[in-house]
């Protein structure tokens, strides 16, 4: 297995929020992860980035141990994130983005021009502070920061969250050509039609546990459980 | 020109020979404390330290190679002491503000002790470089050439520093740390590296301001107090972590410390604390210090 996490615990000062998270990712493959708010997705990305400290557990990228790795060591292993929120540099240009993100990684299969032949839109801005950059655009930056690191994981943290669907539609496209490059992706998502859309696999989470985990299109042929688990139809 | 006008142009003068000073020891100031938290309260220390070397190769038989050399010891000590300050402010990371100070204050309660035991209490003096000693005509009054070229040499520092921050490589990987340095994290860049570079040539700026203003505010005990509030100040105003706002604050009050010695000498601080407590009103987050941070998501 490409990416193997082990009873994985973690949280924050006061409160522990994974209890023991068991996954699994093969090499290229997408599974996306669902969830109601608040079950721990977030802190599921967040650790597995070494953004939060691990209590106990293990991060195994292939065979690596990461856990209670700093980030840029886990980054140097080959994860990048987009993180919910974008979380974009206001006061750097989206080539200054792209820059510091493909910094000394020449020769990687992303660059900054296929990038830009990808998403045409942002070519048009390079000049621009990404403050001034729409949602979708900003979204788009993310996604170009985290893939121009040429990594073999990406954690994406609902990439979907408040874009029109034509945006939508593009960071599918991404997520697509990430995948057919070999790129291992977990993404979180609310946007069942995305998840669906790009996943192999849905995995759903439940209290800092995952509860489940099959092919998305199994998943689709059992609504049942989809509303029991999520809330929804 | 009449008398009034003259010492207003004396005082303007003299404002961007302070302002440009203050904005070479400013920077550092900020961009640590806004992309690392760290509160550097040894910056002032660093400076009378600059000073104190300067009164040393100088002292009172001026020469250009004296005053140069005391520029590089000032360079090399300076980036010295600021990687040694990244390293011990490091375990004191995930503390608080408070804790961190509190070590930066002790540093610089130990160095401006120190300075005093090896060059006494009594404040020096440091001859301004031949050729720069007397005074020459400008705009119709005649004003000290050290203090002259202090302004162009400061104004170009200050233009160099403020283009490699804002326009440079480099400079957008100090921005970004200061905007959200786990985002940089995550692109692979140790985080502690920028600090300590950061620190490092933070810290060789404000030993060398030490050296450049030696010849007009000389080096005595309190000077360092003195100039690290000022700089304070400058961060405060301008906005953490900016440097287009540490420029503009340092100018600004450059004129507002010069301005307010020359017509109320004794109100001169509370002036510049006016000034302070108006910017905070109306701007909390500092002049320029809107702009950063990452983009909350809309
Ligand atoms: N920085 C933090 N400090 C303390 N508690 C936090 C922090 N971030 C999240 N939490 C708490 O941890 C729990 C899990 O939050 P998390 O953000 O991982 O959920 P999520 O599944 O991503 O939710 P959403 O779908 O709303 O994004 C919540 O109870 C949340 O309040
Ligand atoms: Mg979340």
């Amino acid at each position: 297995m490409f990416l193997q996490v082990r009873e994985l615990v973690s949280g924050y000062d006061r409160s522990t929020v994974l209890n023991g998270v068991d996954l699994e990712l093969a090499a290229g493959a997408t599974l996306g992860l669902l969830g109601r708010n608040g079950v721990g997705k977030s802190t599921l990305i967040m650790t597995l980035m070494g953004l939060v400290p691990v209590t106990s557990g293990s991060i195994r990228v292939e065979g690596t141990e990461l856990a209670g790795r700093r980030p840029d060591v886990v980054a140097k292993a080959g994860v990048a994130l987009v993180p919910q929120g974008r979380r974009v540099w206001a006061s750097l240009t989206v080539d200054e983005h792209l820059a510091l993100a493909s910094r000394g990684r020449r020769g990687g299969a992303w660059t900054v021009d296929g990038v830009f032949d990808l998403l045409p839109r942002l070519a048009e801005r390079r000049r621009q502070y990404a403050g001034q950059l729409s949602g979708g655009e900003q979204q788009m930056l993310a996604v170009a920061r985290a893939v121009l690191t040429n990594p073999r994981l990406v954690l994406l943290d609902e990439p979907s969250d408040g874009l029109a669907p034509a945006i939508v539609d593009q960071v599918a496209g991404m997520i697509t050509t990430m995948r057919a490059a070999g790129v291992a992706v977990l993404l979180v998502e609310q946007d069942l039609h995305l998840a669906f859309a790009v996943s192999d696999e849905i995995a759903v989470m439940e209290k800092g546990r995952i509860v489940h985990r099959v092919p998305t299109a199994e998943f689709r042929r059992d609504p049942g459980t989809a509303q029991r688990l999520l809330g929804v139809a | 020109m009449s008398a009034v006008l003259e010492a207003g142009l004396v005082s303007v003068l003299n404002g961007f020979a302070i302002g440009f000073l203050l904005f070479i020891l400013a920077i550092g100031l900020s961009l640590v404390f806004g992309m690392m938290d760290v509160l550097n309260l040894a910056h002032g220390a660093l400076f009378l330290g600059g000073a104190y070397l300067g009164t040393a190769f100088v002292g009172a038989r001026p020469s250009w190679g004296a005053f140069l050399a005391a520029l590089a010891v000032a360079a090399v000590a300076g980036l010295a002491a600021g990687g040694a300050l990244s390293l011990m402010t490091e375990p004191l990371r995930k503390r608080s503000h408070l804790d961190q100070a509190l070590l930066t204050l002790g540093v610089a309660l130990v160095v401006a002790e120190l300075l005093t035991i090896v060059f006494g209490d009594d404040p020096l003096t440091i001859a301004a470089p031949p050729g720069l000693n007397g005074s020459i005509g400008i705009l119709g009054i005649t004003y000290p050439a050290y203090r002259l070229a202090l302004i162009g040499v400061g104004a170009v520092l200050a233009l160099v520093v403020y283009l490699v921050v804002d326009r440079t490589r480099v400079g957008a990987l100090i921005r970004a740390t200061v905007a959200d340095r786990e985002m940089v994290a995550t692109l692979g860049v140790d985080n502690r590296l920028v600090k300590a570079a950061v620190f490092a040539v933070g810290s060789l700026l404000a030993t060398t301001a030490g050296v450049l203003g030696g010849p007009v505010y000389g080096a005595r005990p309190g000077l360092d107090a003195a100039v690290l509030i000022l700089a304070l100040v400058v961060v405060v105003i301008g906005g953490l972590g900016s440097a287009r706002g540490a420029l503009v604050g340092a100018l600004i009050i450059g004129q507002v410390d010069t301005l307010g010695r020359a017509l109320l000498p004794d109100l001169a601080s509370f002036i510049l604390f006016g000034a302070l407590a108006l910017v905070l009103v109306l701007r909390p987050q500092g002049l320029f210090g809107g702009a950063h941070g990452t983009v909350p998501a809309r």
